[in-house]
């Protein structure tokens, strides 16, 4: 069982991993996006840090839910919206206990990718989050290592997409040979729960 | 790279600040981001709210003032603003007939300004959106997000904003703003790359004798490179692809507003020239321009380039666009 802590080391690990490659992150975006996306989630996350520190939740669920709000308020973008989606909607599916199992944060993981999905119209092969999200939550059924691997693979495969939703859609063909950013940080957000997880003992 | 500023951090804040102490006639709060006309409330018109990333200067807080916007949220550079700032923005200016959010389409903005939309509604304000998109650029947007929102956005927050300043109710107000958007359209060429300061580079590599055909506003490459052309022949094209398209949505012979804007590096020297291929073009096709302007109102940082705007424009338009305004960047007839 997932205490509000494990939660919360999950964000810290995730503003770790943004904090190290920001620079690349904003490097990716840079030939198809504008070239700001590791400065605007640093920002986010740091915040998402700060906040849990001012207001420890005691849940999981409200964890994330303030880590979720937390994000909207302070990325702008349409980064903002997405993972702020993502993880209030991850939160408020986790509901209220104060201890979840593996199993409750995965079908709530779920219902996040697919709050995702629905506020961005975009569907996994636009070259969006969602590539390394979907097959990222889908691995977490065998292993927390093994969703970490497949939302990296996912980002990866990226590479000879066409973009069809965001700012890299404009470029048309010319988005193609370009790892998407955002499934590059969405990789980052899995293989950091992948992370905590393993140094808790998981399996 | 040599630049302006203390630091990428503070770039926006520093904005704010500056702008702050330049025009006393505005409340900018660098805090929370948020540029409100001083006597926004008050004098029972309905509010017209937009917002966008920064680095499009003078676009929008240089429009805010008479007969224009009633406020404005910058976001980070190139960088949608949050909610957060809308909702406040619009809390700080409805004055009870409801508040018009401006966005252009780009999903950043479109997503936060939804969001904001509903939490302002939550709050018991009247909130109606128009969603600007007259960039012909993109082609095939059925699997894109859309027609981009560029230099058209001028047109609906001066023509919404003389609306609103007259006294129409939100409906009405809402309806205008729709219309010009409808009947806009805008295509733009790169001749350089912009740096943004947290980057500190180009944000794409454009090699010495070339240009981009249908660039967006945020330093996004464009459909097609090609070899540079003269400004004779970027007109033609540019008012050629216009003019088609906008031959879709009103008579083809009718009066235009026209906007050669500047994308932050051209001199005026050269938009000025441009200008006057267009209007050559133009008169050439045989449409009247009803009225023109030139400048850097849609900038996208330290880019060079241009692009040109057409509103078909009837009556009804004309007068609004020639309604007093008086913007930090904007004004005549008062």
């Amino acid at each position: 069982m997932r205490d509000a802590d494990f939660f919360r080391r999950w964000m810290a690990a995730a503003a770790a991993a943004v904090e190290r490659e920001a620079d690349r992150l904003t490097e990716l975006d840079s030939p198809i996006g504008d070239a700001d996306h590791g400065s605007n989630l640093l920002r986010g996350f740091t915040a998402v840090v700060a906040a849990q520190e001012a207001e420890p939740a005691g849940a999981p669920g409200a964890v994330l839910q303030l880590a979720g709000r937390t994000l909207i308020s302070t990325v702008g973008g349409a980064s903002g919206p997405l993972y702020g989606t993502l993880l209030r909607r991850t939160g408020k599916a986790l509901g209220e206990s104060a201890e979840v199992s593996d199993a409750e944060l995965r079908a709530a993981l779920s219902e996040g990718v697919g709050a995702v999905a629905q506020l961005g119209g975009a569907a996994p092969g636009d070259k969006t989050m969602l590539d390394a999200l979907v097959p990222g939550v889908a691995a977490l059924a065998s292993s927390y290592r093994a969703a970490g691997a497949a939302a990296e693979n996912g980002a990866l495969a990226t590479v000879p997409m066409l973009a069809r939703k965001g700012r890299a859609s404009y470029l048309g063909e010319r988005s193609i040979g370009h790892q998407d950013p955002g499934a590059t940080s969405s990789a980052l957000l899995l293989e950091a729960l992948a992370d905590v997880a393993e140094a808790e003992g998981a399996r | 790279m040599r630049m302006l500023i203390n630091s990428p951090q503070t770039v926006v804040a520093d904005a704010l600040r500056g702008m702050a102490a330049a025009h006393p006639e505005l409340d900018v709060d660098v805090e929370r981001r948020v540029v409100v006309r001083r006597d926004a409330r008050g004098g029972g018109r309905v509010g017209v709210v937009s917002g966008g990333g920064s680095g499009h200067e003078p676009l929008h807080a240089g429009f805010v003032g008479y007969g224009m916007l009633s406020a404005s949220c910058p976001g980070e550079v190139f960088t949608s603003p949050v909610p957060d700032q809308m909702v406040r923005a619009a809390a700080a200016v409805d004055s009870g007939r409801g508040v018009l959010f401006v966005v252009k389409n780009y999903t950043g903005d479109v997503l936060n300004f939804e969001m904001a939309a509903e939490l302002a509604e939550e709050d018991g304000l009247r909130i109606e959106r128009v969603l600007v998109d007259d960039d012909v650029a993109v082609t095939d947007s059925l699997y894109t997000a859309g027609r981009r929102g560029t230099g058209a956005t001028l047109f609906v927050e001066k023509i919404a904003g003389a609306a609103a300043e007259e006294g129409a109710p939100l409906e009405r107000v809402a309806a205008l703003a729709r219309r010009v958007n409808e009947s806009s359209r805008s295509f733009g060429v790169a001749l350089s790359a912009c740096t943004t300061p947290a980057k500190g580079s180009p944000t794409f590599d454009l090699p010495d004798g070339e240009l981009e055909l249908g660039v967006g506003i945020h330093g996004e490459p464009g459909r097609e490179r090609r070899p540079m052309l003269s400004a004779r022949e970027i007109a033609e094209v540019s008012v050629g692809v216009v003019l088609e398209e906008l031959a879709q949505v009103g008579p083809a012979d009718g009066p235009v507003l026209a906007l050669v804007n500047g994308m932050g590096a051209t001199p005026l020297l050269e938009l000025y020239g441009f200008h006057a291929e267009v209007a050559r073009v133009l008169a050439g096709r045989g449409v009247p321009v009803a009225r023109a302007l030139v400048g850097n109102y849609v900038t996208s940082l330290d880019m060079a380039g241009c692009s040109v705007t057409l509103c078909r424009a009837d009556e009804e338009l004309l007068r609004l666009w020639d309604a007093p305004v008086q913007t930090a960047a904007l004004r005549w007839g008062r």
